[in-house]
């Protein structure tokens, strides 16, 4: 067998573009495959007009001061801002510039925040009757996907903001209410400074001091039982009003909870399928193809009569195939490691699920070079089988309906992508399972052997 | 006594039977060609001869180390080299001194001077000697060759045959099959006639010259008069 695979790889050294097509191509595609996966739609410039004026851009709720350029920073988060200069301008100027940028293409949107939106939050927190600040966004709907994505997006970040304020609004009117229960000091500016609340729990001391000196059984005396009462009553119900605002500021918890797979961040799944192609079509091709490349040199009758045994030719063009096709993969994890947080210290998982995936797609390989029986053959029925199985193991639940899913999984787990992926994912990211999927593509290796020894007997 | 007998030989594939009944021999030194029509079970003898294909019926009795096999088409690796590919199949067939082995079929056949040439270059003629050559390098006591001369143009093959009869001396049992039935008369010590699966004939030229009692006739017109009485 030795010899036999110093021979496969004198062959191989011997055919540089092959071998070149047969590593580059499968490293390409799955770093791209895999950036696809990772990267999700850049930051959507947007032009930012601000029209509140610098001095006025604080909001004073309940005494405490709030920045609302704070709140702006929530929505940089998700776009590229372009920040048009309105001091000293005409508002409407401004606005123009930014309309501008977004017809000539230079931005996808425009934001306008109103340079009434402090005064307007402001008499809202004071229980005025007046509208809410709107924002303003006008967008390019050009790219329909990009539309959509700055339209999802703004309004998202819309809702952030308008949440946290309204927390804040909550906790403004909190304290109004813990005023009137226990009293205190408040500052009215339009009243030329702080005036004093009596709360109810000192109201209530006041109106028992002031009872006690009432004859007992008199009118008056009644009727300042029925303030105390009322008092008690109003203090204990604003008691509760705590919780009820709190509620109404967040009506809807959202409570996520993963039932099945792990936590995975994208970019290292990402890796995982990137690594799982590239060792599924240089260990595929590499496999089939050597196999069926004894048969058209009519080498196979020769070696098998007595000099190799079929196992064994089958095992070292597994070896071979399954030696290249994982050192391409490790390789790939070492240059992606540059790009992707991956753990080192997960090495020797990485390794080992490499190296069962590799065994895996060499044993289908053969099994394909085997059946096919031509090396232009078994090059394309690898092909052609290939990508439908990463799509296939790609699929996610609920993307089809529930029973053709149960197909797709059956089928997926017919072959090594899926279980290979799973051992990546799991060697790369602590997904949990790999000893499950070490042993599945220990059963299909033993399978697609199986079949390709069972194939061997029509190969001379 | 034979270096390989085989006795009985029946092969089928399926409902058709290639091979009904066959027994064939060679002694040292012998040179026995089998002809017949195409369909005739030419090669599928010489496979079951070699070890390639097992019999439904018969047995084979083989040479003291296996017999060396050169399939029709060159079972060769083009892209490596005419020595690469003899330490190749010197190292499987676990020749004793590896080296050696090459060097002495490098000069047999004359190709020292293509040594480091890869396969894909040289000549049909030149791959067929590096193919006999393999077939050669455990220097097996019989050699089976499957119409070794069928892609070689005449002076090829008058070089071929050159090599082939330079076995002799070796002692080396030489059965080979073919369609020209001239290279059957001038090179064979015996023929075999085989026809449809079925043993027709087995004995010298001149026997079967004989047998069919044509005066008149060269070995061809002989052979083909033969088939026809026999109802080929």
């Amino acid at each position: 067998m030795r010899w036999l695979l110093v021979k496969d790889l004198q062959i191989l050294r011997r055919s540089p573009l092959l071998l070149a097509l047969l590593v580059i191509y499968p490293v390409v595609i799955s770093v791209l495959i895999g950036f696809a996966l990772s990267r999700g739609p850049d930051k959507p410039r947007v032009a930012f007009v601000n029209l509140v004026p610098a001095e006025q851009s604080e909001l004073d709720l309940a005494g405490e001061s709030i920045d609302l350029a704070d709140y702006a920073d929530t929505l940089f988060e998700s776009i590229d801002p372009v920040r048009i200069d309105c001091e000293d301008r005409d508002p409407e100027e401004c606005q123009e510039e930014a309309l501008d940028k977004v017809r000539d293409g230079d931005v996808l949107a425009a934001l306008v925040i109103p340079a009434d939106v402090t005064e307007r939050l402001q008499a809202l927190q004071s229980l005025q009757a007046v509208e809410p600040p709107t924002v303003k966004v006008f967008f390019n709907a050009e790219d329909p996907v990009k539309a959509r994505y700055v339209e999802d997006t703004i309004k998202s970040r819309a809702q952030d903001a308008n949440a946290a304020l309204t927390t804040k609004l909550t906790e403004v009117a909190l304290s109004y209410l813990d005023l009137i229960v226990e009293g205190g000091d408040i500052s009215l500016p339009l009243l030329g400074g702080d005036i004093e609340i009596l709360g109810l729990e000192r109201s209530d001391a006041i109106v028992r001091a002031a009872q006690a000196q009432l004859p007992p059984g008199s009118e008056a005396r009644r009727q300042l039982d029925r303030v105390l009462r009322f008092g008690e009553l109003a203090r204990e119900n604003l008691d509760l009003s705590d919780e009820i605002l709190n509620t109404i500021g967040t009506p809807i918890k959202i409570d996520t909870e993963i039932l099945e797979g792990g936590t995975t961040p994208l970019s290292s799944f990402a890796v995982a399928v990137a690594v799982a192609i590239s060792l599924m079509f240089v260990t595929v091709l590499l496999a089939a193809g050597t196999l069926a490349l004894e048969r058209e040199e009519n080498a196979f009758p020769r070696l098998v009569r007595g000099l190799v045994s079929p196992t064994a030719l089958l095992a070292e063009k597994a070896l071979l195939a399954a030696a290249c096709s994982a050192a391409v993969g490790i390789l790939m994890l070492c240059g992606l490691a540059l790009f992707v947080d991956l753990d080192w210290g997960r090495f020797p998982l990485w390794v080992a699920g490499v190296a069962a995936g590799s065994l895996g797609f060499a044993a289908l390989g053969l099994a394909v070079g085997a059946l096919a029986r031509e090396v232009r053959a078994a090059s394309l029925l690898a092909f052609m089988l290939a990508l439908p199985l990463a799509f296939l193991a790609l699929v996610p639940s609920g993307a089809v309906s529930s029973a053709l899913y149960d197909v797709i999984r059956a089928v997926s787990a017919l072959f090594p992508f899926k279980p290979t992926l799973d051992a990546m994912d799991a060697a790369l990211n602590d997904a949990g399972g790999m000893a499950g999927a070490l042993a599945h593509l220990g059963a299909l290796t033993l399978a697609f052997g199986a079949l390709a020894r069972l194939a061997l007997r029509r190969f001379g | 006594m034979p270096l390989i007998e085989a006795t009985g030989l029946v092969k089928r594939y399926g409902t058709r039977e290639a091979l009904r009944g066959v027994s064939v021999a060679a002694t040292e030194g012998e040179r026995v060609a089998v002809i017949g029509p195409n369909g005739a079970g030419k090669t599928t003898l010489l496979s079951i001869l070699a070890g390639i294909q097992r019999p439904d019926e018969g047995t084979v009795s083989g040479p003291p180390g296996r017999a060396g096999w050169v399939p029709q088409q060159a079972a060769l690796y083009g892209k490596l080299t005419v020595a690469e590919n003899l330490r190749l199949f010197a190292r499987l067939e676990r020749c004793a001194d590896v080296e050696a082995a090459v060097e002495r079929m490098l000069i047999q056949t004359g190709l020292a001077d293509r040594a480091d040439d890869q396969i894909s270059v040289l000549s049909g003629g030149n791959r067929q000697r590096v193919n006999i050559a393999i077939g050669l390098l455990a220097e097996p006591a019989v050699l089976l060759l499957d119409e070794p001369s069928s892609a070689l143009d005449p002076r090829q093959r008058e070089r071929l045959w050159e090599f082939l009869l330079g076995l002799e001396a070796q002692g080396t049992a030489v059965v080979y099959s073919t369609h020209d039935v001239q290279e059957a008369e001038r090179h064979a010590d015996r023929v075999v006639v085989l026809a449809d699966g079925e043993l027709l004939f087995a004995g010298s030229p001149g026997e079967l010259e004989q047998l069919v009692g044509t005066p008149g006739h060269d070995f061809e017109g002989a052979f083909v008069a033969f088939l026809r009485q026999r109802g080929h």
